[in-house]
């Protein structure tokens, strides 16, 4: 190879590897404030602050949703299955919220430890099934990882 | 090899390699989006909890891949130029970018799209869809910044260093949803493993990724066809051609 073409591959070389290291160290750096959402365990440590709009992220803990009989509201948990955050909204919930399902709600910590929320949004898995697919893993008792519930 | 590294190098027989690959490839590119659309609209099920809502993976997972993709073209294109000062890999480079913005822009669109129903907002500021508008800006940035300049070889090397300072941002796309917490879920095809998402579904969506690819390089190839004939304007092989299309004409 030419010494200057070789020079300037050098170059490039050294622009992207800067670049990327630049960035790198700057999302390192961030790391925690590029995450959308706390888990319950860091609500349950103290990390997420208090009297602040906050969203916290888990899944819906099977047979916590707790629905008012006179009005939109309604209350239940979030889990990651080390710590779980209770949750209160009063709206309406997407399709997709569902109890064993991921959502993210955003609000605010009470003194007692409650999310006030404010919105409530279903997260998607990346799991894609067909209903007749979804209903032979219900009834088989096992989820799609083949992992007993 | 190095003779097709410098063959490449020539713009008549770029011209005229990539009028044959055209011929073929236009209408197996259509044909294969045809089929795909056709299979994943009509002929395939709904999903279980989404019902027929999750159809739009048929566009959104095949534009927002080759977009990733496009921006690696764009970044080498102009790296080819910087080091080899191929006026040809300019060409590439200017002629992906907007490809690029638009199969980002649809990405972006469909996605947001989809999560009205399915998250219950349409846009949230989360790892992967910031760094998705991101991408969109690069590119739009490439564009703007190629017309910024009158000197095209000054232009080149500009949008290629801007390129490649912008290449960092596609492993933070890919990897966004498992580094951070986001409410985008992670990937559903796995290169190890067993993908996610039911064979049923997956290839036709596969189809559709394989077709957007050829759809970009079908793009690709026509938008450096027509900077080609306008760079090259003055050249004897262009006047020919245009003496030729006249008389067929």
């Amino acid at each position: 190879m030419h010494p200057v073409r070789k020079q300037r591959l050098y170059l490039v070389l050294f622009v992207v590897l800067f670049s990327s290291a630049a960035v790198g160290l700057v999302t390192y750096a961030l790391r925690g404030n590029i995450n959308l959402f706390f888990p319950p365990v860091d609500v349950a440590a103290g990390k997420a602050p208090s009297g602040q709009s906050i969203r916290v992220g888990g899944m819906v803990v099977e047979g916590s949703v707790q629905r008012s009989d006179s009005s939109l509201d309604v209350h239940f948990e979030l889990t990651d299955y080390e710590a779980s955050v209770p949750v209160v909204y009063s709206g309406i919930l997407p399709d997709l919220f569902g109890e064993g399902q991921g959502a993210v709600a955003s609000g605010v910590l009470d003194a007692s430890g409650v999310l006030q929320a404010t919105e409530v949004l279903a997260k998607h898995d990346e799991n894609y099934m067909p209903p007749e697919v979804a209903d032979a893993l219900e009834n088989s008792g096992y989820d799609h990882k083949g992992n007993a519930k | 090899m190095w003779s097709f590294f410098h063959k490449l190098g020539s713009p008549p027989w770029l011209y005229a390699i990539s009028g044959s690959i055209l011929r073929w490839l236009l209408p197996a590119t259509l044909l294969a989006l045809a089929v795909g659309l056709a299979w994943g609209l009509l002929f395939t099920g709904p999903e279980a909890r989404q019902g027929n809502s999750y159809r739009i993976i048929y566009i959104h997972v095949p534009a927002a891949v080759v977009a990733l993709a496009g921006y690696y073209v764009m970044a080498i294109a102009g790296a080819v130029n910087l080091i080899w000062k191929m006026k040809m890999a300019d060409v590439a480079m200017k002629s992906a970018a907007p490809i690029g913005a638009a199969l980002t822009f649809i990405a972006l669109v469909t996605g947001a799209i989809w999560g009205k129903p399915t998250w219950g907002t349409w846009w949230v500021w989360d790892a992967r869809i910031t760094s998705m508008l991101i991408l969109l800006f690069l590119y739009l940035g490439v564009l703007a910044l190629y017309e910024a300049f009158d000197n095209k070889a000054a232009a080149g090397k500009a949008c290629a260093v801007l390129s490649l300072v912008g290449m960092v941002n596609i492993p933070i796309i890919y990897k966004s949803v498992d580094w951070w917490y986001s409410l985008h879920q992670p990937a559903s095809i796995k290169f190890i493993g067993q993908s996610t998402i039911d064979s049923s579904m997956l290839h036709p969506l596969l189809l559709m990724i394989a077709a957007f690819y050829a759809l970009f390089t079908c793009c690709l190839l026509l938008n450096m066809r027509a900077e080609l004939l306008q760079r090259e304007a003055r050249t004897n092989w262009v006047k020919k051609l245009a003496v030729a299309a006249d008389s067929r004409g």
